[in-house]
């Protein structure tokens, strides 16, 4: 093992361990020194209306009812268009669409306020149905090669349908948001988040003042998965506008059922592939994806970007034909979560893939791996894989860990008795880093090094420790290549006030682009050395010169430097008598480049694959037909628990990626991505070779398919 | 009414409020022990788990009227004994923190399961800890860490 993977003890685990660390709902008071006032949001009952009106109670002394009047400036919240409101305009949007917020000292108060508020609405008609969803935010098309010929040519053609439904992150601390108006007429906004400047970003329009007037700050935060990517610019207009209305610090931390049903989650989609098949390969995909977007654009225009190229998966396809719609419905605008619409078209496609295989009586690993892309090939946007793509050895690995070809076969012959087996496997990647030229055009990526008189150092980023290890990760690539003990290299959680603009803490970047730049960073201020001085040293973002332009507009380019590669295996045993599944064994062999310490690493896979071992089987919300969703608690709503899947086995596989700190790549998403796939197709083998077309396969479903099929 | 007196962390204490309010609450409200994490506030998560006279109970779903005359130990004060040092070494050997939130009852909640079984297996360390859900971890890493700290602390649970 390379000296930069042997694990050290974490930065913040001591005070993380013993309950010392203070997250956002911790404080007792403000900076200050004040009683700090609780914020609870008003929000929509309905999906679809217009607000005629609110018939506010009187409101005891020190109390305040703050809504869209309210805004010093533009009502929008900066995400990546302008149209998600701080507080709604006319109309609400979907259940849960803020129209107010109730601020006052005593939180059972404030509570009763909010429930004694009268909304008088006009109802509107509702969009639900993503199928028949008519109004896209955004609308993509592209592909390569000649589709209507490769079909015209075709021996078989294939035209499927699949299901994802919606996955909230559930980060065990909910949504939690503070702001302190300061002396100098500043505002100061902290709480549980990824992305201090995309906070920052938003605040100085919505209270038009100048943006050195705020500074944000990332407290301890209790995880986040992407769904502290956007909410909490949100959540922070929100408690900064009621922070200048009342004069006093304002904190609004959502409850869990607030949490569940009213912040962003993972997309449901509908993906229909048609496939063109000749002398055994596939020769064509048309593809159509649908996300449901929700009420609001936010994040959806990036996730379907990802979500699209990656619909092809890792095969060579000669000829594709794409259409990508984010649907408007009168739902809760999805957004950012681990994957970021990658784990629904690989869902797709290899579940595609599998069907093809099966209608053509061969193994469904053998037919992939006939598929598969490798170095110089073209990707999905004609960009290239510029690096060795080692998915074969990874293959092998699995194969290795779990017997997955002997078992494919044996559970492939036809099974009798109570419990049935099958085992799945999927084959995927995740592009690292933003999509497209996003790095080069709109984060612009600064970074900085300060070393203090003593001869330690600091970190000067914005990227946020989510449990992810970047306060300790950072670090140790700065230590290393300066030659320091890591003790003398520190990283604090970020404030706009002291750190650059590194960009926010999303796409699996921090570590692979933002580490570079400190490595950078840190190989100059070696070779600038000066004992018992302070000085500071800044790196900022450069693409790497192999690199094709990629032009969103036609889709095409290399929409990502390089990809980190997942191969799953998923071994089930399902009761016929029950319909519940166990899960024999869950073996993943993950690439993401190399290791900036093994054990966190590791525990980022292991986390991530059981985050999609969920999706894929037991984590299952909808709406009913009024837009309410429905599982918003944790006993409707289940995640994981220690018991579920006591074998669980990640392993590193090493294809180092030059341009990445010490050959690293992205790694944080990746893990969860191929979890639907491979767990369904072990349900398919499992239930007799039935052809399965959604995710969650719950138990339920799996009840259903006995029934239907016999079993 | 003298109001509800208990034992919080080895200090006697007297509360004075009322007897529906929630444990979780005037911990983290009244005498400020914030490593009690609210997750859910319906007894689900786990995150607000304290030992209440040594059994493992969710703060959220506990009435004060509850506790008159028991002894409650929170992270506040569990942090300072011989045991905790134990987990502490493996949870740290193992990397098994991530973001934090679901830490201070999960350590509780492996006290609860160690003073039971000081031995456990795997299959029984998975099932006392189910009760506490972590979003980062995967839990393999606080599942091993349970199991280095029972074969570490010998004699000490």
């Amino acid at each position: 093992m390379e000296n930069i993977s042997r694990s050290v003890v974490k930065k913040d685990h001591a005070p993380k361990m013993s309950g010392r660390s203070i997250y956002v709902s911790d404080y007792q008071t403000a900076q200050s020194g004040e009683r700090i006032l609780t914020g609870k949001l008003l929000r929509s009952t309905l999906a679809h209306a217009r607000v005629l009106g609110v018939d506010v109670p009187e409101l005891p002394e020190g109390y305040f009812y703050v809504d869209a009047r309210d805004v010093p400036g533009d009502n929008n919240v900066n995400i990546v268009l302008d149209d998600t409101p701080v507080f709604c305009r006319e109309t609400v949007e979907y259940i849960g669409d803020p129209i107010a917020m109730l601020c006052g000292p005593d939180p059972d108060e404030v509570e009763r306020l909010v429930k004694a508020c009268r909304v008088r609405y006009e109802e509107l008609e509702p969009v639900l149905d993503l199928a028949a969803g008519q109004e896209a935010f955004f609308d993509y098309r592209f592909g390569h090669g000649d589709v209507d010929a490769a079909f015209a040519a075709a021996d078989k053609q294939y035209d499927e349908t699949f299901e994802t439904g919606y996955q909230d992150q559930t980060y065990l601390e909910p949504q939690g948001m503070m702001a302190e108006p300061e002396a100098d007429g500043g505002m100061y906004v902290h709480g549980s988040m990824q992305c201090v400047y995309y906070v920052h970003g938003a605040l100085p329009r919505v209270l038009a003042c100048a943006p050195e007037k705020v500074h944000v700050f990332q407290d301890v935060t209790g995880g986040g998965f992407g769904g502290k990517e956007d909410y909490p610019s949100v959540l922070g207009c929100q408690v900064a506008v009621a922070a200048r209305k009342c004069g006093a610090p304002v904190r609004c931390v959502l409850d869990r059922r607030e949490d569940l049903a009213c912040t962003s989650k993972r997309h449901p989609s509908l993906c229909r592939y048609r496939a063109a098949v000749k002398d055994g390969k596939v020769t064509a995909l048309e593809i159509d994806v649908r996300f449901n977007a929700g009420g609001y654009s936010t994040l959806s225009a990036v996730v379907l970007q990802r979500g699209i190229i990656a619909a092809q998966g890792v095969y060579n396809i000669p000829n594709l034909r794409l259409r990508g719609r984010a649907i408007k419905t009168n739902t809760v605008p999805n957004g950012a979560y681990r994957g970021f619409g990658g784990p629904q078209t690989f869902f797709a496609v290899e579940m595609m893939m599998d069907h093809i295989a099966r209608d053509l009586g061969v193994d469904a690993l053998a037919f992939k791996e006939a598929h598969l892309v490798k170095k110089g090939d073209s990707t999905s946007t004609e960009g290239r894989y510029h690096f060795p793509v080692p998915l074969p050895g990874m293959i092998d690995q699995v194969d290795a860990a779990c017997d997955l070809r002997k078992k494919r076969a044996l559970y492939s012959q036809p099974q009798t008795g109570r419990y049935r087996r099958g085992i799945g496997t999927s084959l995927y990647f995740h592009g690292a880093g933003f999509t497209g030229s996003g790095e080069r055009d709109l984060i612009k990526a600064v970074a900085k090094l300060r070393k203090y008189a003593d001869g330690t150092v600091e970190v000067l980023a914005a990227n946020g420790e989510i449990g992810q290890g970047l306060r300790t990760t950072f670090p140790k690539i700065v230590a290393q290549e300066l030659g320091l003990p890591l003790e003398k290299v520190s990283y604090n959680h970020p404030d706009t006030a002291r750190v650059p603009d590194s960009g926010p803490t999303v796409a699996s970047r921090s570590l692979m682009v933002v580490g570079e730049l400190l490595r950078r960073a840190a190989a100059k201020l070696k070779a600038q050395w000066r004992d018992g001085e302070e000085q500071e040293v800044e790196e900022r973002f450069r693409e790497p010169d192999f690199l094709i332009p990629f032009y969103l507009d036609k889709f095409s380019g290399d929409a990502y430097p390089t990809y980190s590669w997942g191969v799953n295996a998923i071994e089930v045993e399902v009761d016929t008598y029950t319909g519940k599944t166990k899960i024999l064994g869950a073996y993943g062999s993950f690439d993401v480049g190399t290791p900036i310490d093994e054990k966190i690493v590791i525990g980022q896979m292991e986390g991530g694959f059981l985050q999609g071992i969920g999706y894929a089987s037991i984590e299952k919300m909808a709406y009913d037909h009024t837009g309410r969703i429905r599982s918003n608690s944790f006993s409707d709503y289940l995640i994981p628990t220690a018991a579920d899947v006591p074998n669980l086995k990640c392993m590193l596989y090493v294809e180092k990626y030059p341009e990445g700190p010490y050959g690293a790549k992205g790694a944080g998403e990746l893990p969860l991505v191929g979890a639907p796939g491979a767990y369904v197709e072990a349900m398919e083998q499992a239930l007799g070779g039935v052809s399965l077309h959604h995710a969650p396969f719950t138990a339920e479903d799996t009840m259903d398919t006995i029934v239907k099929e016999g079993l | 009414m003298n109001g509800i007196s208990f034992t919080l962390n080895g200090r006697e204490v007297t509360y004075t409020g009322s007897a529906a309010d929630r444990l979780l609450d005037v911990l983290r409200r009244d005498y400020g022990c914030t490593s009690v994490k609210c997750g859910c506030k319906e007894g689900e998560c786990g995150a607000c788990a304290v030992l209440v006279d040594g059994v493992l109970l969710n703060s959220c779903c506990v009435a004060m009227g509850a506790v008159d005359g028991a002894a409650i130990v929170t992270m506040e004060g569990y942090c300072k004994t011989e045991r905790f040092a134990v987990l502490d070494r493996a949870f740290a050997d193992l990397s098994a923190v991530q973001c934090g939130f679901c830490i201070p009852g999960m350590v509780l909640a492996a006290e609860a399961l160690l003073a039971k079984n000081p031995h456990p297996t795997e299959a029984e360390i998975r099932e006392g800890l189910s009760g506490n859900l972590c979003r980062c971890t995967g839990y393999n890493a606080i599942v091993n860490a349970v199991e280095n700290a029972a074969k570490e602390g010998n004699g000490l649970w």
